[in-house]
């Protein structure tokens, strides 16, 4: 990404002069760079197919599931409890089993984690805008802006996750759009200090001086010049937080305060598998727990993989 | 110095009083606690009575300052649910939470440090990436889930732990805790796991980064130099240099323990402040959730406030750099 800045430079006008040392790299070479070092960890390839397959079959879901979970008459008492790899009255094998109320638990959990990806990558998304324009205007306008804004972020940063996402449903209630606030209030503090971080770093450099001092509008010099240059930590940022909202939505949906079991998350599936926990009905908390398990770690090894290429102490 | 102490003293101050605005105001808006009280077969006058007694018929500014007002005076207020004063109940359920998060703590340490030490000073062996992986597992997995399956092959399978509840108390110079009787040691260890499993994660990766940096500095290649063994290398000098970052990130930890307390306690049943919390917002139980919240959010408050004094006592950097340290 060491071209980065002067590729932004030249397509903002051409008025501003760049030094161009090396022959500049376009967007499809810089892409086949990334992937060519991706490449080196297989760990990490595996993972990123795995999330891929993942999010194929939960947005897929009404095509590849066997059974709409949400449809009641759909659902029969007489199917209840099936043991995986059984029959059901629908004539078709209920390949990890059923729940109390007779709901193909496959197609629970493909529909359940779509309902985790759709609010882990909006909380995701809307989290790291915010942080974005908290930690750009930190950055960028300084004196008692900074001081109080990241003053805000760090005593934020500094009470866990969990903490800020329960004051939040409890003050909100339950449901989709309560939790994505909940979380996007939990964790924009990560994206705000990461975006702080880094543009203070690049303020001081001298494109972004002489961005400045063009009759440029302020609004064009940040987004155009000074955000792309703090995107790269900010993507390794924005996966893992992915992978945590995911966790952290299960694990309120867990504890009860978060989804009702009508709008199945895998944690309001994983929480009414517990209910059964002392039979040995295991396969209704066990199957959830580890679509949620592999959909976490995989998304963090994307993370950390991206994180080593994208780093710039690494030598190419 | 004094400056920089009035000055973060008086932010600590600002910061939990608009927190318990915060919440006092977003707890009071949702919902009706009385509906959840009270028989709905009840009379119109129970009921004015009733709302009159918890002074849900004033305006929320005046509750707030009747809150403040009581707070003053010690007085959180009354659980709506166990009717008892919230104070009462809150130091009732603490030992409970102490004691797991204690366990659990020591737990991490004996375990983690040990093993991150291991997996820097031989970071290319087998054993040392067989515990970064399970430290990017500890790291990862939710915790509830991994609780959930402790309890399936320990409690239900093996049948060798209770699978929840705190199990008997004893007392030990005075105090009364489980950790006095066997029965109760075999019913924390389980949950102690389960809460240490992320911190001991979050140790094994910060020893391990300390060590690999340590083994490549000057003294330790000195050390090496004059013949000293690897073992007093690693113990006397690498350790006593690398303690510093893990000590202060471990403090900081120890208040999301007490947070993240609330899965564990839910699992396992565990009687104590975290599962109260959760309890009190699924009955609404108003006042204790306003407390409960306030509380944690001043003992965060002067969980940072130390840390940030403590570093301004031993950094000189910090203190010169003055607000925004």
């Amino acid at each position: 990404m060491t071209n980065a800045h002067a590729d932004t430079a030249t397509t903002t006008g051409g008025t501003i002069a760049v030094p161009s040392a090396a022959p500049r790299e376009t967007r499809a070479d810089r892409w086949r760079n990334f992937w060519a070092d991706y490449r080196q960890s297989p760990v990490a390839v595996v993972s990123l197919g795995v999330i891929l397959v993942l999010l194929g079959v939960s947005f897929g879901a009404p095509l590849v599931s066997p059974q709409d979970p949400y449809d009641m008459a759909a659902l029969d008492w007489m199917d209840a409890f099936l043991r995986p790899g059984t029959t059901g009255s629908g004539g078709y094998v209920h390949v990890l089993g059923t729940d109390n109320a007779g709901r193909d638990m496959l197609s629970a959990i493909f529909y359940g984690l779509r309902t985790s990806f759709v609010i882990g990558i909006s909380a995701g998304v809307l989290a790291l805008a915010i942080g974005i324009c908290v930690g750009l205007s930190a950055a960028y306008f300084r004196g008692r802006t900074e001081s109080v804004l990241m003053r805000i972020v760090d005593l934020q940063l500094s009470m866990p996750a969990i903490l800020l996402a329960l004051v939040m449903v409890a003050v909100l209630g339950q449901g989709v759009a309560q939790i994505v606030a909940a979380l996007v209030v939990a964790q924009y503090a990560y994206f705000a200090r990461t975006t702080h971080g880094a543009a203070t770093v690049e303020r001081s450099k001298d494109y972004i001086e002489a961005a400045r001092s063009t009759p440029l509008p302020t609004r064009r010099v940040l987004l155009r010049h000074l955000l792309p240059n703090v995107m790269p930590p900010l993507i390794v940022v924005a996966t893992v937080q992915v992978a945590s909202a995911i966790a952290l939505e299960a694990t309120l949906s867990f504890l009860g305060v978060g989804l009702p079991l009508t709008e199945p998350s895998l944690g309001s599936l994983i929480s009414n598998g517990f209910k059964y926990i002392h039979t040995d009905r295991t396969w209704l908390s066990i199957y959830p727990g580890l679509f949620l398990m592999v959909t976490v770690v995989a998304i963090n090894l994307v993370g950390d993989q991206v994180r080593t290429v994208l780093d710039p102490r690494r030598s190419r | 110095m004094a400056g920089y102490l009035l000055q973060r003293l008086v932010q600590a101050v600002i910061v939990v009083f608009a927190m318990s605005v915060i919440v006092f105001v977003g707890v009071y808006a949702i919902g009706n606690p009385i509906d959840v009280l009270i028989d709905p077969g009840a009379t119109a006058e129970i009921r004015e009575n009733l709302i009159r007694q918890y002074g849900l018929d004033q305006p929320l500014w005046r509750q707030y300052l009747v809150f403040l007002g009581n707070v003053a005076q010690g007085d959180m207020g009354t659980s709506m649910v166990y009717n008892i004063p919230v104070v009462d109940l809150v130091f009732s359920r603490l030992p409970a939470t102490l004691e797991l998060v204690l366990v659990s703590v020591c737990i991490a340490t004996l375990i983690g440090i040990p093993a991150g030490l291991y997996a820097g000073y031989r970071p290319d062996s087998v054993g040392a990436k067989a515990i970064m992986a399970l430290s990017v597992l500890g790291f990862s997995v939710p915790t509830f889930w991994i609780g959930m399956l402790l309890i399936m092959g320990f409690a239900v399978q093996l049948g060798w732990l209770p699978s929840g509840g705190r199990g008997d108390e004893g007392s030990i110079l005075g105090l009364r805790t489980s950790l006095a009787t066997a029965d109760g040691w075999s019913h924390v260890i389980m949950p102690a796991i389960n809460l240490s499993l992320f911190k001991m994660g979050l140790l094994i990766r910060l020893t391990r980064a300390g060590m690999v940096e340590a083994m490549s500095t000057d003294y330790v290649r000195f050390a090496r130099a004059q013949g000293l063994p690897d073992r007093q290398i690693v113990f006397r000098h690498v350790l006593r240099n690398i303690s510093i970052p893990i000590v202060t990130v471990f403090g900081l930890e120890l208040g999301s323990t007490l947070a993240f307390a609330v899965v564990t306690e839910s699992v396992f049943n565990w009687p104590g402040v975290g599962k109260l919390i959760i309890d009190s917002i699924l009955q609404l139980d108003r006042p204790v959730m306003v407390s409960y919240l306030v509380l944690v959010v001043v003992l965060f408050v002067l969980i940072n406030l130390t840390v940030d004094l403590v570093y301004a006592r031993l950094d000189p950097r910090v203190r010169l750099r003055g607000e925004d340290a």
